[in-house]
């Protein structure tokens, strides 16, 4: 491969955070699953009772079992379903990671427009993350 | 309300269904050329007893795990473009968060009526568009030359180094509006529609295309999946199961690629999305229930 056809120093940066944050998100999450099937930790919906729950829309699932919503799982985590949000979390988050990761390099590269690019999504996809945007019309 | 039918089965008939079913998904998706989003939601929204806003969020996840697992190596070998990618992205992702919004106050025969005509409008994209694998950038645009949109890559099969750039780049931008709203209200991957404005519209080489896309699909259902988790529109016992079984399906696809026939398969997809995508039109017509 030519110099010339090789990846850029922020593609790579991005990719190495990527590769890493995407098998530790998934082998967590895998992981927390069987602790969930298996009943160590208790559930905060009985896994015997998710059949009559997982049928409703999610605002009444939420209703009838007063089930968190925003990132009122992060206090829940205790729970065996709960647990399985921070791989989950993980695997959302980490696209985030990455633009905080390349945002120096290209800083560094004074390559302005894709700075300000770059800051523009970690906004969006922040605020997406924060649990400030709520869904209305049930 | 419940809005479908409660089963009277164990619990843990559901998600082992679940894991089979997304194998099998899995294994056709890569041999079909296609996400495992844009098959997961119509089939397991029209087939399986979860309400459609948990099947969106799960569907989501799928995708995002499917695309966050490819981007290292895309982004490695120079055929998914960070530059290409990021400007399409915030454009996409901004979208993704209104069209998750609007899918999740939606009532669900609505979702589903409106899922059914977009799987069929997909059936008859992936049936009669044509790719192009250098297609002619005459002029690069203005945009796309002041955010230095272009690049080299090796083409292994004919031996080359391929110089790509772009153009109608505003245009292109736009319609990612309109690809990210769709993508969040419905949970669905949007490859199939990433694919054709990055390659046919906008010009970029087809391997780049599909690179980008799938990476790009890492930010874009990044976006709408926060927004599906925030509502509490995520459901570890329908994620993990088909999380995993897509992504063990994948593998073996891969495997299986080199020996099968992908014409005959391409249109075994299409006739599987056709009847999704009818299940699913019908279903919030009431006409299936």
């Amino acid at each position: 491969m030519s110099d010339k056809t090789k990846a850029s120093e922020e593609q790579i940066a991005y990719a190495n955070v990527l590769n890493i944050g995407m098998w530790f998100g998934l082998a967590l999450l895998i992981i927390t699953f069987f602790v969930y099937i298996s009943g160590v930790l208790p559930s905060y919906v009985p896994i015997d009772d998710l059949p009559k729950y997982w049928t409703m829309r999610v605002h009444d699932f939420n209703v009838a079992l007063n089930a968190p919503t925003g990132w009122g799982w992060a206090s829940l985590v205790g729970k065996g379903d709960y647990l399985n949000f921070i791989g989950i979390a993980i695997l959302s988050g980490l696209t985030i990671l990455c633009y905080l990761v390349i945002l120096p390099i290209l800083a560094r590269k004074k390559d302005r427009a894709y700075v300000v690019i770059a800051i523009a999504e970690v906004l969006v996809l922040s605020l997406a993350a924060s649990g400030l945007l709520k869904v209305g019309g049930h | 309300m419940p809005e479908v039918p409660r089963s009277t089965a164990p619990w843990w008939v559901w998600p082992l269904a679940l894991f089979i079913v997304t194998f099998i998904l899995g294994i056709l998706a890569v041999l079909g050329g296609v996400g495992g989003g844009v098959l997961f939601v119509p089939i397991v929204g029209g087939f399986f007893p979860f309400n459609i806003d948990f099947v969106r969020g799960a569907g989501l996840l799928v995708a995002l795990a499917g695309a966050l697992a490819a981007g290292p190596g895309l982004l490695k070998r120079n055929l998914a473009s960070i530059r290409l990618a990021l400007p399409v992205a915030l454009i996409a992702s901004s979208a993704a968060i209104v069209g998750a919004m609007i899918g999740l106050a939606l009532k669900p025969n609505v979702v589903n009526t409106l899922l059914g005509a977009t799987i069929l409008f997909i059936v008859a994209i992936m049936a009669t568009a044509k790719k192009s694998d250098f297609p002619v950038v005459p002029q690069p645009d203005k945009l796309s030359q002041a955010l230095g949109i272009m690049g080299i890559y090796r083409e292994e099969s004919i031996g080359k180094d391929v110089e790509w750039n772009v153009h109608k780049t505003p245009l292109g931008l736009a319609l990612f509006v309109v690809i990210g709203i769709m993508a969040g209200m419905f949970g669905l991957g949007a490859g199939w529609a990433n694919v054709p404005v990055l390659n046919l519209m906008m010009g970029a080489p087809l391997k780049i295309s599909v690179a980008t896309s799938k990476f790009l699909l890492s930010i874009t259902d990044t976006s709408a999946a926060w927004v599906y988790l925030n509502q509490g529109a995520v459901l570890p016992m329908i994620v993990v199961p088909s999380l995993v079984g897509i992504m063990l399906g994948s593998m073996i696809g891969v495997k299986i690629l080199a020996k099968a026939k992908p014409k005959a398969i391409k249109w075994m997809v299409i006739g599987l999305l056709l009847f999704a995508g009818l299940r699913s039109l019908l279903k919030g017509l009431g006409i299936w229930k």
